[in-house]
């Protein structure tokens, strides 16, 4: 009798502990496929994304890239227009906010007061948190009245006429533009460079520092010769993910870039950028080839981000094993 | 001497002028920030009427509110989070508990870090490929397991909340990962050497101690998708009217401050800054409950 119950409980003990395995590998299953499911989102968006493309890439080929024509009534498209205000502009972004940026971090790491650290620094991480729409909707109702009044028609007279200059800063104030698309775009991305960079030079050893102040060097010379070759990877990995956020943001340079399909000399002139276009003409598209031009250039688009943001990552990834260890 | 005292002069002056440059970085971005929060409350504020929410978006000329669009955010923000939240959820955990070292983990944390920063655009484009385009297969499949109620084959409130959630997904598994990474391996231990299998160490002590991390990282989340425009303009589309059905096209808040501030209309106008700063204002407050809760952590 005793034997029996005891097997019986033995048996049932040894139920429990299978079915608590069982239970064990289906989590360990659901999990794995939850992070399956990223690289699926991630492998269905270019696959897609292709696949869209596909009758745009067969009718246009290579020409895509090097045409500017954009004419849907006859359905003849090219990239070249939108790929070159996507890159002017988050080029004068990048112009702008990577020394401000660099700046910033310096600031709150060497200069500023302690008890006002922390509050600039949310303020300023405040630029990243305000939406894009915000950005827009503030640069084409007070931002670009503002300019076109005011800095747009002094910058014309003055280097309007000079050689050389012209070509780039003369020409109409319109208040909307290239350059006012790259300007909103660089405090957009500000924040991004001040954080990381701040980040980095906060693991800059201090003995180092301490080492170069004992030399007898200036705080300048300590950040230009110590602090930013010792974190030089970080200060250029962060300037990547926020050139990645430069070149694909939309609603921002929707605003103000002015949607004109043409390359123009002149920074003030309307343009526009992929992102511009796929969203102000996607919902109006009609027939085969425009859709197809418009999905194909999201391609183009997902192409250059992923480059970018992948030199990013790899940059930050060295770092961050070179501090760990 | 003389020429060492020059020296010397000439790098005290590089300094300062150095740090005025940087103390300028500063204050060039403080104003901006004053600037537009300011230029935000002026005009924001000017147009806040109860109306907002009590009527419609109005046709052009004529007076109205925003509350179908705000309805449709916030129940396409709460599809996305309950969609979202749990698969990002889940693959943080596996990053951070099973896999933190082998490969696919790796490559998953890669995969997932560019979908983070990826164009929001592009991720429009990926769903109304999948969602809103006339794929036949598909569609049939579709229609044949929900009747009139497949969302398939035309613009609806389902594809903007599956857009959305895409991008909800990698905040979560990011912030997931990081937050479960710092709780103490002492923990997990304790809990195994009372003989709690796996799945019960990670749901009863690491996600408990890791909750509040958790939280923010849904907060922030629903934050990043509040004032997203770009992916819904061709998902969700927009609609007029009051609409509850989610696999109609449904109004959102971004997308009709997007559609009044770029028309010729002032009426339109007020209600597009209204809007805003009520985008705004939600943000704000989501991004300052998550830095309190991650303080309270901390402390």
């Amino acid at each position: 009798m005793a034997d029996v119950a005891l097997s019986e409980d033995l048996a049932s003990r040894a139920e429990k502990v299978r079915r608590s395995g069982r239970r064990d590998s289906t989590f360990h299953g659901l999990t794995a496929s939850a992070a399956i499911v990223v690289v699926a989102i991630f492998i269905g968006l270019i696959v897609s994304l292709v696949l869209g493309a596909l009758p745009s890439i067969n009718r246009f080929g290579w020409g895509f890239l090097t045409s500017d024509a954009w004419d849907p009534v006859q359905e003849r498209f090219g990239a070249l227009a939108s790929i070159y205000g996507t890159l002017v502009t988050s080029l004068i972004a990048m112009l702008i906010a990577v020394p401000v940026g660099i700046g910033i971090a310096i600031f709150l790491t060497e200069i500023c007061p302690r008890p006002l650290r922390r509050p600039i620094g949310i303020a300023i991480e405040l630029l990243a948190g305000i939406p894009s729409i915000i950005y827009g909707i503030w640069g084409l109702f007070t931002f670009a009245p503002a300019f076109q009044q005011t800095v747009e028609p002094w910058v014309i007279d003055v280097f309007g006429n000079v050689p050389g200059l012209k070509d780039f800063l003369g020409g109409a104030p319109y208040g909307i533009g290239i350059f006012t698309a790259g300007l909103i775009l660089s405090i957009m991305i500000l924040p991004f460079i001040s954080a990381v960079t701040r980040d980095v030079f906060e693991t800059v050893p201090p003995m180092l520092k301490e080492a170069a102040y004992g030399l007898g060097c200036t705080t300048w010379e300590v950040m230009w010769r110590v602090v930013l070759p010792f974190a030089r990877t970080g200060v250029v990995g962060g300037a990547m993910l926020a050139l990645g956020r430069a070149l694909g943001e939309t609603m921002a340079v929707t605003f103000v870039i002015g949607n004109a399909h043409n390359i123009q000399k002149s920074l003030f002139a309307p343009g526009t950028t992929i992102s511009a276009t796929i969203a102000n003409e996607f919902t109006e598209a009609v027939g085969q080839y425009y859709l197809s031009a418009l999905i194909e250039m999201g391609l183009i688009l997902f192409f250059i981000t992923f480059v970018v943001l992948a030199c990013a990552q790899l940059m930050l990834r060295s770092l961050e094993r070179r501090a760990g260890t | 001497m003389i020429a060492n005292r020059g020296l010397y002069r000439r790098r005290r002056a590089g300094n300062a002028m150095f740090l005025s440059l940087s103390v300028l970085a500063a204050i060039f971005g403080l104003v901006w920030l004053a600037l537009i929060l300011g230029s935000l409350f002026y005009n924001g504020f000017a147009s806040l009427s109860p109306k907002l929410f009590q009527e419609m978006t109005p046709p052009p000329g004529s007076d109205g509110g925003l509350l179908n669009a705000i309805f449709g955010s916030v129940l396409m923000s709460a599809i996305a989070v309950a969609i979202g939240t749990p698969i990002g959820l889940m693959a943080g955990t596996y990053l951070a508990e099973y896999g933190r070292h082998n490969s696919m983990s790796f490559f998953v944390r890669f995969i997932n870090d560019i979908l983070l920063s990826a164009p929001s655009i592009v991720i429009g484009l990926f769903i109304y490929e999948i969602v809103v385009v006339n794929t036949p297969g598909m569609q049939a499949a579709c229609r044949s397991a929900l009747g009139s109620y497949c969302p398939m084959g035309h613009f609806s409130g389902v594809a903007g909340s599956l857009a959305l959630a895409v991008i909800v997904i990698p905040v979560v598994v990011r912030t997931t990962e990081n937050m479960l990474l710092l709780v103490p391996n002492g923990l997990r231990e304790a809990a195994a050497a009372l003989g709690a299998p796996r799945n019960r160490v990670i749901r009863a002590v690491t996600w408990k101690a890791a909750r509040a991390g958790i939280i923010t990282g849904a907060l922030l989340a629903i934050a990043r998708i509040s004032g997203e425009t770009a992916p819904l303009l061709f998902t969700a589309l927009n609609s007029q009217f009051w609409s509850r059905d989610i696999t109609q096209p449904i109004a959102s808040l971004p997308v009709v401050i997007f559609q009044f501030a770029m028309s010729p209309y002032e009426d339109w106008h007020k209600l597009a800054w209204a809007g805003a700063l009520l985008i705004t204002a939600a943000v704000l407050l989501l991004s300052i409950a998550a830095r309190i809760l991650e303080s309270n952590k901390r402390s």
